[in-house]
């Protein structure tokens, strides 16, 4: 334990249970809507409709999980970097409490209807409001940690850590300005295809800020923890870190190729989307050469193949991400299938992965068990990755197939197939994703139990380590 | 150094994420919704369009539909005229949706008659057998009218209070209906789309039995959730003994009949699949 430092890992604890909770009630949300789609009637409304259960999927997904989880370990990982502690244990508290009050009540009005349609801002303003105050207290929280610090120099976690904090506050607040008619409903601030143009702003640097930087912080932090070996260059890391917060932001239109926000703002977006290949894959391969000489650790430390494989569902991700952005591709996929696909290879392989190796890594160190049960993880490892491959693969083709239906015209010119006719030919595509959800759904419970084992257990490291 | 002086960080950090911002977020704002790109047609929504609109939303129909057609061949083909920067200027917020799971609805206004969109939203897959649509038949409730006027205000649209008192009686589904039938439709592209078939017309399968299967099975899926399966009618009229020369009947269904309802299907099924259904319309004419 660390009681010896007095660092606050009971909010860690805390963050770790509740994170784990919401990311269980994701995924199935995410099975549950998968299930919809393919058997209409499975839509229960008023509350239970699709149109109503998608957003608490992505916000339970996204806030719940992500950034639950990220709120531990950002409160783990900063007091250890720092070799300080938490500026205020009592704040943290405070934020955890704030943070499932939000997230309920998120769920709960989003079920009634109460929603202001962006798009990951979706919630209306009193909550929003709520996330301000959540926001701010975590920023101020970690921030004086860092500048109390007693370690002089800032290692690659923190400035992740960092630009997180100023990022998800400037987005968010700028996404949500808007005009309140009654304690539940408001209209945007801003109109048509400016409204558009600032929610994919926000919306693609939600994917930088929440999706894409934390996990980085957690992946430079726990790969070298896990593995013993230092991450392989610093100089890269300094060089992918400025480039890409300083490019991430050029391209949210890129969600709106084809529409009619003006061009050039498209073509900045597909321009720099390119680009970001570059700071992408530096951080892809510091993964890589950090592991020269060390990739027997894949075999024998349980851990290494989660970083592994995510930083490699990262790289891909951030392959396909481009090319996507580019305006000729995304006319075919645009609006299809191919997009979900997308969607879940980062928030399944990338993300998850790298979270669900941060809490194996960090559970047994703050309540001082040994892990209950090696083989489970390795059984949830290849179950996770069975199931979004599955999820991810599908749609793939499915989007593929859709789009060249879509697109496919008679000799006179006329299209060959009406919408429904495409829409028919994607139920098998949709009974295979709901297939690879379910498994992925049945490797977090495997997940699950294996944490609550652990943390229930007797096996003290102490105890083991004798052995 | 950087890396031991965190306040000076941060301050980095967020001017090097502002000056992507203020280019691509900040600076399109003098681009977009220029007066010089209005457009004079379209209007505000009227108080049963907005709150049409409000259930939209609150129905999250945005999470399956777009409200964005692309200038592109298979986009306009599928669904008309590409859409222009001044049709959104009155849409806080805007609804133009990233994945169609269902077609998209920038220019569904004028397509159906009302009629059609009051049995498709109650019971989908009674007008369109596999859609997976979800039914929304508890629509039918009365409309809360409670925030209209103050959100008019709030969006500075105008009305009158005739208006407002018009919505009472009014259901959920009226409402939408209403704003269904106004997306898309300020501009007269449906009339300038409406294609003049040029060149002497001629069935090209006259007397040509072996198309007729084909033909029924157009009608089956295109045509019969409004002509009924019997051609007895429906949302539309009865079509089983429609007395009506080849060439009428291939331009009705070429062109549509934007005032009565009745969808173009030129660019969707194209000619000779027209002529097809003609023949086969033709073919259970009682003489
Ligand atoms: C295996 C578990 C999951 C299943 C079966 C699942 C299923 C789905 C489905 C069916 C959709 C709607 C796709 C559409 O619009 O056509 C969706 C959207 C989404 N899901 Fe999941 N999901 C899962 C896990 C997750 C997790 C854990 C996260 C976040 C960490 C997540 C984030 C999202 C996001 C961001 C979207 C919106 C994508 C977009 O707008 O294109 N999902 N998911
Ligand atoms: C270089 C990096 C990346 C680029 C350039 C990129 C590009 C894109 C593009 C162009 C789309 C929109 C596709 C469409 O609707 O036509 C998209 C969607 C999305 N991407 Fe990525 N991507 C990148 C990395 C990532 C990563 C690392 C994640 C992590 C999970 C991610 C998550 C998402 C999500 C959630 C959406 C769906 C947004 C929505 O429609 O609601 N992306 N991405």
């Amino acid at each position: 334990m660390n009681q010896k430092e007095g660092y606050a890992d009971e909010v860690v604890k805390g963050f770790i249970t509740w994170s784990l909770v919401w990311g269980v009630v994701a995924v199935l949300l995410g099975v549950v809507i998968s299930l919809q789609l393919a058997y209409p009637q499975l839509n229960l409304p008023p509350y239970l409709s699709y149109g109503r259960l998608r957003p608490i999927h992505t916000n339970a997904g996204i806030f719940g999980w992500g950034v639950g989880s990220f709120m531990a370990f950002f409160i783990y990982i900063t007091q250890r970097l720092t070799k300080t502690k938490l500026w205020s244990p009592g704040l943290a508290k405070f934020q955890l409490w704030l943070f499932n009050v939000i997230i309920a009540s998120a769920a709960v009005t989003l079920m009634l209807g109460m929603t202001r349609s962006k798009e990951y801002a979706e919630l209306e303003w009193p909550i929003a409001l709520l996330i301000v105050v959540l926001w701010v207290i975590f920023s101020i929280n970690i921030i004086m940690t860092i500048i109390k610090r007693k370690e002089e120099q800032m290692y690659i976690s923190l400035w992740y850590i960092m630009a997180a904090l100023i990022g998800v506050a400037v987005l968010y607040l700028v996404n949500n300005a808007g005009i309140p008619v009654s304690l539940t409903k408001s209209y945007s601030a801003y109109a048509g295809a400016n409204d558009a143009n600032v929610q994919w702003w926000y919306g693609h640097n939600a994917v930088a800020m929440v999706l894409t930087a934390p996990p980085l912080a957690l992946f430079y932090y726990f790969l070298p923890k896990s593995t013993g070996v230092p991450i392989f260059s610093h100089r890269m890391g300094v060089i992918a870190f400025w480039s890409l917060i300083f490019m991430y932001l050029w391209t949210g239109a890129h969600h709106l190729l084809w529409t009619p926000v003006p061009d050039w703002v498209q073509t900045l977006a597909m321009a720099f989307s390119v680009m970001l290949i570059a700071p992408s894959w530096a951080s892809v391969f510091n993964g890589y050469f950090s592991m020269n000489g060390q990739w027997h650790q894949m075999r024998e430390n349980y851990l290494v193949k989660f970083f592994i494989f995510g930083i490699t569902f990262y790289g891909l991700q951030t392959i396909q991400g481009p090319s996507q952005a580019v305006r000729t591709f995304s006319a075919f996929i645009h609006y299809t299938d191919w997009i979900p696909g997308h969607v879940h290879m980062g928030t399944l392989g990338w993300v998850s992965l790298i979270i669900f190796a941060s809490i194996y890594y960090v559970v047994p160190k703050i309540y001082g068990k040994e892990i209950y049960s090696i083989p489970l993880v390795n059984l949830h490892f290849w179950l996770a990755v069975t199931g979004q491959l599955i999820f991810s693969i599908t749609m793939w083709i499915a989007g593929v197939q859709q789009a060249t239906m879509l697109n496919a015209t008679n000799s006179d010119g006329s299209l060959h197939y009406s919408f429904m006719e495409t829409l028919v030919e994607m139920y098998p595509y949709w009974y295979g994703r709901a297939f690879g959800g379910i498994i992925y759904f049945v490797s977090m419970l495997i997940f699950v139990y294996n944490i609550v084992k652990t943390i229930n257990g007797n096996s003290t490291i102490a105890a083991t380590k004798k052995a | 150094m950087l890396e031991k002086k965190p306040v000076i960080f941060l301050f980095l950090a967020t001017v090097v994420i502002l000056i992507g911002t203020a280019v691509t977020m900040i600076a399109p704002f003098k681009w977009i919704n220029d007066p010089k790109l209005k457009i004079a047609e379209v209007k505000p929504y009227t108080a049963l369009q907005l709150e049409g609109r409000d259930i939209y939303i609150r129905e999250g129909c945005n999470n399956c539909h777009t409200q964005t057609v692309r200038p592109l061949l298979a986009d306009v083909e599928r669904y008309g005229e590409y859409s222009k920067v001044g049709e959104f200027v009155y849409d806080q917020p805007h609804l133009w949706g990233s994945r169609r799971t269902g077609p998209d609805l920038a220019r569904i206004g004028g397509k159906y008659p009302d009629a059609w969109h009051l049995k498709h939203m109650v019971d989908p897959q009674s007008m369109v057998p596999r859609s997976n649509m979800p039914k929304y038949a508890f629509l039918q409730q009365p409309l809360d009218t409670s925030l209209t006027e103050r959100k008019m205000k709030t969006l500075k649209f105008p009305y009158t209070p005739e208006e407002l008192a018009a919505l009472k009686g009014k259901s959920e589904l009226d409402a939408m209906v209403a704003y269904l039938q106004k997306l898309g439709s300020d501009i007269p592209w449906r009339k300038a789309a409406q294609a003049a078939v040029l060149g002497d017309l001629k069935n090209p399968f006259l007397d040509n039995k072996t198309v007729l299967p084909e033909g029924k099975a157009i009608y089956e899926k295109e045509c019969a959730q409004c002509h009924g399966a019997d051609l007895k009618g429906g949302v539309g009229r009865a079509l089983a003994d429609i007395d009506k020369p080849d060439t009428y009947i291939f331009k009705t269904v070429f062109g549509g009949i934007p005032a009565g309802g009745m969808p173009a299907f030129g660019d969707s099924l194209g000619k000779d699949r027209i002529w097809k259904v003609a023949s086969f319309l033709k073919s259970r004419q009682a003489h």
